[in-house]
């Protein structure tokens, strides 16, 4: 139990304090509240950025979300990072060789240091991976280095696993894959695959992580984080490119509430808000347009159809629901912040890859895409007397809400009579990852710039995430030979075929493709709109 | 009055431990564990992480480990904030909660009882009517309402107050949540000693009182209020529960780093240990302050004290 751990009796002393307080009144109050209140030396230059949503944990093994990652990005060098457009450039390793079979990669690493002045080395590295896949760890994201020989037998607990990862020296880094895998190099990015300062974590155990102990290897290191309130990074000058980091001090405050967390961007007590207040996206197009940034994001929204279940077994069905979605009134008209409409399960521009598979009747006019959706319903059997129902379920979100009913809406005119089911978020994935539910609201972001982590989500073997139940051998043959292909091009052309196979099936109806939307203020210099929606404070600068 | 309280006080651990176990048991009946989210898990990954948390042991094994580790003091730890423990996260909130429910409360005494009384020896006169229409509106606007309109024109408009957060705990961060969270129980508080306050006047020991030939001013300050507060001290029960619920609101609006967010924020997250813990947290107040009122309401009340 941790020193700071407190007591029952330590609770209800506590609370007999503050009943003293109570009677003594607010001004006391008042007075203790300015003692409390210290002093702190300014640093040159500090970002403050309002983060829509409380970091998990300091420790990248416990990293699931966005807003907790964009701390540790800050935090952490990886092999690759991210650049200041998004895309993975070269990190912690400053060069490596990948093998002709595309499965054994050699990393040389960058001469550098832990913020405490230990050399870095391959073995750290080694040492993260290691402890990630530690099924006693119990870390949430274990799966994404599965890519990496031996590691699902580590992360399984099989005997005699071992993961496929030597260091020759310590700047030499051996890694051996279980497919030619061309997303390996952007994966690393990723939080999952970050070194962890081995020294720190056996000597502190859990509270390596700590303001007061955490070493870092990354351009910033935590000095204070208030739950609820804000964490406070400043520059490690141990960086090994300190030089070129411009700002001293990021604080991210987090703010769930996005009209207070605007409100406080307005009254320029933030730099960067990284959500908006999207029913007052009218306002801050004409008022804030000169910081209002909405850029294509690396994710889809989408329905999925139980393809098990007996009334969607029949493609025709799938299709017909799937046609009568006007997408352009949803993003034009529901949505309204600059969402794209969506024809292919895979958002345009994703990496290793083709252009998507488009459904074939992406551009028929609307009115036509209704009669077809008619037709394939009389065909299917159904008709005014005999009409389609079942329900569709959305997790608790207004926007969630408002393009639901305009489904059901769009529905009506083939016939089509859905209940709306709304849940909170929780009970909504608990019921979707065993299937209890007929047509479901879903969305996915990637984790990595790569159509195969979209496109996983149809294969037989991907389990519980394949809502849809989608069960096409054709399918799971293509993407099988696609993870074993070593060629680029070929592996983006199989994968091409599998979509258009989902794109005639529809297991899924695409509905958007998500955009990234945020307030920057212009005296933010350096700030680039990318897909992966990715800006490291050190790529930043303010201008006075 | 000793043996009352004393009693009072034996009381309140079976209601604590009731409070404890319908939480825990409720909470685990709710559909949906902390790990169901947008990204499920890989199934060996998920026995992975609830074996880390006891979470796939049968419930009631669950529940005996919980009060067993309960009595050493140990909440154990969140789920969703892993570099905290729950005692951490309540020790590092509750008091901005605090001070945030407790000020709130005296604003709205103070004020409340202020305007009632004012209202009251002014009876259906212009400015009667107007202090109860007001309180009227203050009761009817909800504080999510009502909080964002403050930081809007105090924040923005006029610039005087930060909108939201709460820096080092400065002062000027508290104003608008303590006002937020005090302007309905203001309302309340008001509206409730007029009432009481115009009765008591008519009563007749306060005419017995006037026909001695007391001033008016003593007759009010010496007899009357005391009477007329009966029912705002008995309401200070329910209202200390409604500035809990209601900074709930209040800390999420204005990013008060209390430990009223994580009420709806870890149940809806289904971070079972943070839940109990604050639950834990509230139940002593709310029974705590629920004792002194009843303390206090005895010494105001003749007809209470003790043969």
């Amino acid at each position: 139990m941790s020193q700071n751990a407190m007591t029952a009796k330590g609770l209800v002393s506590g609370l007999i304090k503050s009943s003293r307080a109570f009677v003594l009144g607010t001004a006391l109050i008042a007075g203790s509240m300015t003692m409390l209140s210290s002093t702190h030396a300014q640093a040159e230059k500090i970002l403050r950025v309002g983060n829509d949503g409380e970091p998990q944990s300091m420790d990248p093994h416990f990293i699931s979300t966005v807003q907790t990652s964009r701390l540790s990005d800050d935090m952490s060098l990886g092999l690759l990072t991210y650049g200041p457009d998004g895309q993975p450039v070269p990190g912690a390793a400053e060069s490596w060789t990948v093998s002709d079979d595309g499965m054994t990669y050699t990393f040389k690493i960058r001469d550098h240091n832990w913020s405490d002045g230990t050399p870095v080395t391959a073995q750290d590295f080694i040492a993260g991976w290691q402890r990630l896949l530690d099924p006693a760890l119990g870390a949430e994201y274990a799966s994404l280095l599965y890519i990496i020989e031996g590691a699902e037998d580590v992360n399984t607990g099989k005997d005699g696993a071992k993961l496929a990862a030597t260091a020759i020296d310590d700047h030499t880094l051996k890694v051996k894959l279980t497919a030619p895998a061309p997303y390996f190099l952007a994966q690393l990015t990723h939080q999952t695959a970050f070194a962890i300062p081995r020294h720190v974590v056996e000597k502190y155990g859990k509270d390596w992580v700590k303001p007061e102990n955490i070493v870092v290897n990354g351009p910033y290191k935590l000095v204070e984080w208030i739950p609820n309130v804000h964490t406070k990074l400043v520059k490690n000058e141990e960086f090994y490119d300190a030089k070129n980091v411009p700002i001293d001090e990021v604080i991210y405050y987090t703010y769930e509430d996005r009209t207070a967390m605007q409100n406080r961007f307005r009254a320029d007590e933030l730099d960067v808000a990284r959500d908006i207040a999207s029913e007052q996206i009218s306002w801050l197009r004409d008022n804030l347009s000169d910081s209002l940034r909405i850029a294509p994001y690396a994710g889809i929204y989408y329905y999925a159809i139980r393809t098990d279940k007996e009334k969607f077994a029949d493609p025709r069905v799938r299709k017909a629901l799937s046609l009568a979605i006007n997408r352009e009134a949803i993003t034009d008209a529901v949505l309204k912040t600059g969402e794209l409409p969506a024809y292919s399960f895979v958002p345009p521009g994703t990496g290793n890859y083709t252009e998507p598979a488009y459904v074939s009747w992406k551009d028929l006019p609307y009115g036509e895409k209704v009669a077809e959706a008619k037709k394939l319903m009389a065909e299917a059997g159904y008709g005014p007397d005999n009409p389609l129902k079942f329900t569709l379920r959305y997790n608790t979100s207004e926007n969630h809400k408002r393009i639901a009913i305009a489904a059901q809406n769009m529905w009506k005119q083939i016939g089509v009579e859905a209940d709306l089911f709304n849940t909170e978020g929780k009970i909504h994935y608990a019921d979707l990852k065993v299937g209890d539910f007929e047509v479901a609201r879903a969305g996915w972001i990637a984790d990595y710039n790569d159509a195969q982590n979209f496109l996983f989500l149809g294969e037989e073997r991907t389990g519980p995430l394949n809502y849809a139940a989608f069960g096409n051998p054709r399918y799971n043959e293509l993407m099988m030979e696609a993870e074993n292909e070593g060629d680029l091009k070929k592996r983006a052309e199989l994968m091409h075929q599998a979509e258009a196979i989902m794109m005639e099936a529809q297991p899924y109806i695409p509905i958007y493709y998500y955009v990234s939307k945020q307030l920057v203020s212009p005296k933010v210099k350096g700030w680039i709109d990318n897909a992966p929606d990715r800006h490291l404070t050190r790529w930043l600068d303010i201008a006075e | 009055m000793l043996s009352y309280a004393i009693r009072r006080l034996l009381i309140a651990i079976p209601t604590l431990f009731i409070v404890i176990t319908v939480a825990f048991f409720m909470m685990r009946i709710a559909p949906g564990g902390p790990f169901d989210q947008e990204r499920a898990l890989p199934p060996e990954i998920e026995k992975n992480i609830k074996a880390a948390y006891d979470l796939d042991k049968p419930l009631i094994a669950q529940y005996g480990i919980y009060i067993g580790k309960l009595l050493q003091g140990d909440f154990g730890p969140s789920i969703k904030i892993r570099d905290f423990s729950v005692a951490e996260l309540i020790m590092a909130g509750a008091p901005a909660s605090m001070q945030l429910g407790l000020s709130a409360i005296a604003l709205a005494l103070v004020f409340g009882i202020g305007f009632g009384t004012y209202a009251a020896l002014r009876q259906n006169s212009a400015v009667d009517f107007a202090v109860m229409g007001i309180a009227m509106i203050g009761i009817a606007i909800p504080n999510f309402v009502m909080a964002p309109l403050l930081s809007l024109v105090f924040g923005l408009y006029l610039a005087i107050l930060p909108t939201a957060g709460w820096g080092d705990g400065e002062i000027q961060y508290k104003i608008l949540p303590i006002i937020a969270l005090a302007l309905p129980q203001i309302a309340y508080i008001a509206r409730l000693t007029r009432g009481s306050m115009v009765e008591v006047l008519h009563s007749n020991y306060i005419r017995t009182a006037r026909a001695k030939g007391l001033r008016e001013k003593l007759v009010v300050n010496r007899h009357a209020i005391k009477g007329a507060l009966l029912p705002v001290i008995s309401y200070l029960g329910p209202a200390t529960a409604a500035v809990m619920t209601g900074s709930v609101v209040i800390e999420s609006i204005f990013g008060v780093p209390g430990i009223g967010t994580y009420f709806i924020k870890a149940a809806l997250n289904r971070d079972y240990p943070l839940v109990m813990g604050v639950v834990i947290v509230y139940a002593v107040m709310i029974i705590l302050l629920n004792f002194l009122v009843d303390m206090v309401y005895g010494l105001l009340d003749p007809k209470l004290k003790s043969p």
